[in-house]
């Protein structure tokens, strides 16, 4: 489904990705897993397509077709969802109405009808109900207000109702107590399925506890430099990423 | 100040002055509001028409933005009556009681003045003029004599609402002046209203001006509102991008009244807007906000001064603008501590956002401030769009223009908030949203 192939990018002039290779098939849960300054956020937002991301080498390909041309709201409704590690507050704007434009915009962008108000209404408490979302947290203006734990089930929120094809996961288990981590967790599994795939990044070992990988991936300064089973997140856990930190460097 | 500078009168000053001399003596009004004409035409063409050597005119240069002064318009025919039947539409449809201005003058078959409640009093200006009303005596240009453009106004006024609400009433349905411009020629109005709310009283006044290709509006209100009265006012401009409309609001507030004012501007070309709100009694409250949209030319000039004359009150100000393509927005607010005016809460804010490279927000926030046990504050922001919040929402699939008429909204919707009335809110958001769409959002 994703084949990331050679992948530069710079931002503000300095290069963070250094050639980075990465597929993940549909149906698979990837984990990225490196230290801080890795490259790790920069990856999720050039996935999405962030300003400012410039990929100067190398592909996205969803299933064959380039990504990195196309803009955000493109992606999005290509099926590239991100997850933000910082969801932002968008005062104002009512996270209902936030959520019926995305939808709806992304419904018209594959030549869908837009739902009916009873249909969004009640597709929308469903999977809010389902993360512990209250008819309050609604009805504020986007994130405004929310806890980190409670903006962070608002992002599942939104990938549950945008039923994207490739789910990037940028450090979700940040800010989150056990009890939330738990929430958002079994959010994400419940979105496991044959025809999505998902990436996993975090810097802890704690969330794959939770969110079972089949793939764990290292990456250290701008490239994958490990690829493992769900076993190498526990051997990170015990060993830290000092080798790595040291093996990217003799790479590079 | 500006008569020794000066040579020559600008030929709108002359198309003024012809203009007064040739209306003076069919104008409304006894020998006592003669009198009152021929001292402010006097005082306002002592300095002419306000120019940038003229402070509080600096960024609004009426020599410069105003090259011809339109004829007085004349009075509706029945034609321009029926082009206005529909008008007032600007406030929604909130249940109002119509007060309708053709071309400046009062049209009662328009008007709603059927059975009015007990202790609410509404008159044509142009008829309490002529007879002698005497609440025009007693506060008619008593608050603030000032202003050229106010002076120009009394010289010319000709109609507009005298409202008087009694002590202790409460006016369930709100008043909805309505000045719709409907002549087919260009032409200029000068509406004058004065509204006395007396003690603990209660009234919504909404006013809507639908500015029309080429005319030329001066319009000002005072307000008189008693202790402990909860006055809430909105006024609204939109229409054409040629129309010119210079308003003055005069205010004095008595001791622990509520006082809601809101200034909604939507596509007129060039707009001063001039608030002059004096506390006279302790303990009052005053929300004062705006909004304005504006694109192509467009010239918006909010100027405001809030007096705390006596202690103990709390004001705030909220005022936006939204700026596309070359339009301006110019901020002017000053708030006013009076020695002795102990106490005194004040805080005052303007926000622009900018659309495009080549528009220009000037503000100039001031303080001045003779007591030394207040709190008062200003602030001024102008910028572009978040580029961070778009690409969120961009990140969700909504597309640029929609992602970016989305933060538009809220960012004006943060002033429109403070008007009281749901009805009126969903009527100028309902604006604010086709405005963007007509910008392609």
């Amino acid at each position: 489904m994703l084949e990331v192939k050679n992948l530069h990018v710079t931002v503000d002039g300095k290069a963070i990705l250094k050639g980075l290779d990465l597929t993940v098939n549909k149906g698979e849960v990837h984990a990225i897993m490196g230290p801080n300054g890795s490259g790790k956020s920069t990856l999720a937002y050039v996935m999405a397509g962030k300003p400012g991301y410039e990929a100067t080498e190398g592909e996205v390909l969803l299933d064959g077709e380039n990504i990195l041309e196309m803009e955000p709201d493109e992606r999005a409704a290509e099926g590239v969802f991100l997850a933000f590690q910082y969801p932002l507050e968008i005062p104002g704007v009512a996270t209902m109405t936030f959520l019926r434009t995305a939808l709806n915009a992304q419904r018209k962008a594959r030549g869908q009808a837009e739902l009916s108000t009873p249909e969004f209404l009640k597709t929308v408490r469903e999977a809010a109900a389902k993360l512990e979302i209250g008819q309050d947290m609604l009805r504020r203006g986007v994130n405004v207000g929310f806890s980190g734990g409670e903006k962070k089930r608002n992002e599942i929120l939104q990938m549950a109702l945008l039923e994207p094809r490739l789910c990037v996961l940028d450090e979700t288990d940040s800010g989150l107590d056990i009890d939330a981590l738990k929430i958002v967790s079994d959010g994400v599994n419940r979105l496991r399925s044959p025809e999505r795939a998902m990436i996993v990044i975090t810097h802890y070992q704690r969330l794959l506890d939770h969110i079972v990988p089949d793939v764990v991936h290292v990456l250290s300064k701008g490239r994958i430099v490990r690829t493992g089973g769900k076993e190498l997140a526990l051997e990170l856990e015990a060993n830290g990423y000092a080798q790595y930190q040291d093996e990217a460097a003799l790479a590079s | 100040m500006n008569a020794e500078v000066r040579a020559m009168k600008t030929s709108a000053e002359q198309a003024l002055a012809e203009a007064y001399a040739a209306a003076k003596a069919r104008l409304p009004g006894n020998g006592a509001v003669q009198a009152l004409r021929e001292a402010a035409f006097k005082r306002f063409e002592a300095d002419g028409l306000p120019n940038r050597r003229i402070e509080e005119w600096k960024y609004t240069d009426l020599r410069v933005l105003m090259r011809e002064a339109k004829p007085p318009a004349g009075a509706p025919d029945a034609a321009a009556k029926a082009r206005a039947a529909e008008a007032g539409k600007l406030a929604g449809d909130i249940d109002a009681r119509r007060i309708v201005f053709v071309d400046g003058a009062f049209v009662p078959e328009l008007s709603d003045l059927a059975a009015l409640p007990p202790g609410l009093t509404v008159r044509p200006m142009a008829e309490a003029l002529a007879a002698g009303d005497p609440r025009i005596a007693a506060h008619l240009g008593k608050v603030i004599p000032g202003d050229g453009m106010v002076a120009l106004n009394t010289a010319l006024m000709r109609d507009g609402a005298l409202i008087h609400v009694a002590a202790g009433a409460t006016v369930e349905r709100p008043l909805h002046l309505i000045f719709a411009a409907a002549g087919t020629q260009p032409a200029s109005v000068f509406c004058r209203s004065l509204v006395v709310i007396e003690p603990n009283a209660r009234v919504m006044l909404v006013e809507s001006h639908e500015a029309a290709a080429g005319h030329q509006v001066n319009a000002a209100l005072e307000l008189i509102v008693g202790a402990g009265a909860h006055v809430d006012h909105v006024k609204i401009v939109a229409g054409a991008g040629d129309a010119l409309h210079v308003a003055t609001l005069i205010a004095a507030v008595g001791a622990r009244a509520r006082f809601n004012d809101f200034s909604f501007n939507i596509g007129c070309g060039v707009v001063r807007n001039q608030l002059f709100v004096r506390f006279d009694g302790e303990a009052a409250l005053a929300n004062i906000g705006g909004a304005s949209l504006l694109n192509g030319d467009q010239h918006s000039d909010t100027t405001l001064v809030a007096d705390h004359k006596a202690g103990g009150c709390q004001s705030r100000e909220l005022f936006k603008a939204v700026l596309d393509g070359r339009s301006r927005s110019v901020f002017q607010g000053r708030i006013i501590v009076q020695p002795g005016a102990q106490q005194t809460d004040a805080k005052m804010m303007t926000r622009a956002l900018l659309l495009s490279e080549e528009a220009e927000a000037d503000s100039k926030p001031e303080l001045e401030i003779f007591a030394d046990d207040v709190q008062c504050g200003h602030g001024a922001t102008m910028g572009s769009l978040d580029r961070s919040l778009k690409f969120y929402l961009m990140a969700r699939g909504i597309p640029e223009p929609e992602a970016e008429a989305l933060l538009v909204q809220a960012f004006v919707g943060e002033a429109v908030e403070s008007i009281e009335d749901a009805g009126l809110r969903d009527a100028l958001m309902e604006q604010v949203a086709a405005w963007l769409k007509a910008r392609g959002g």
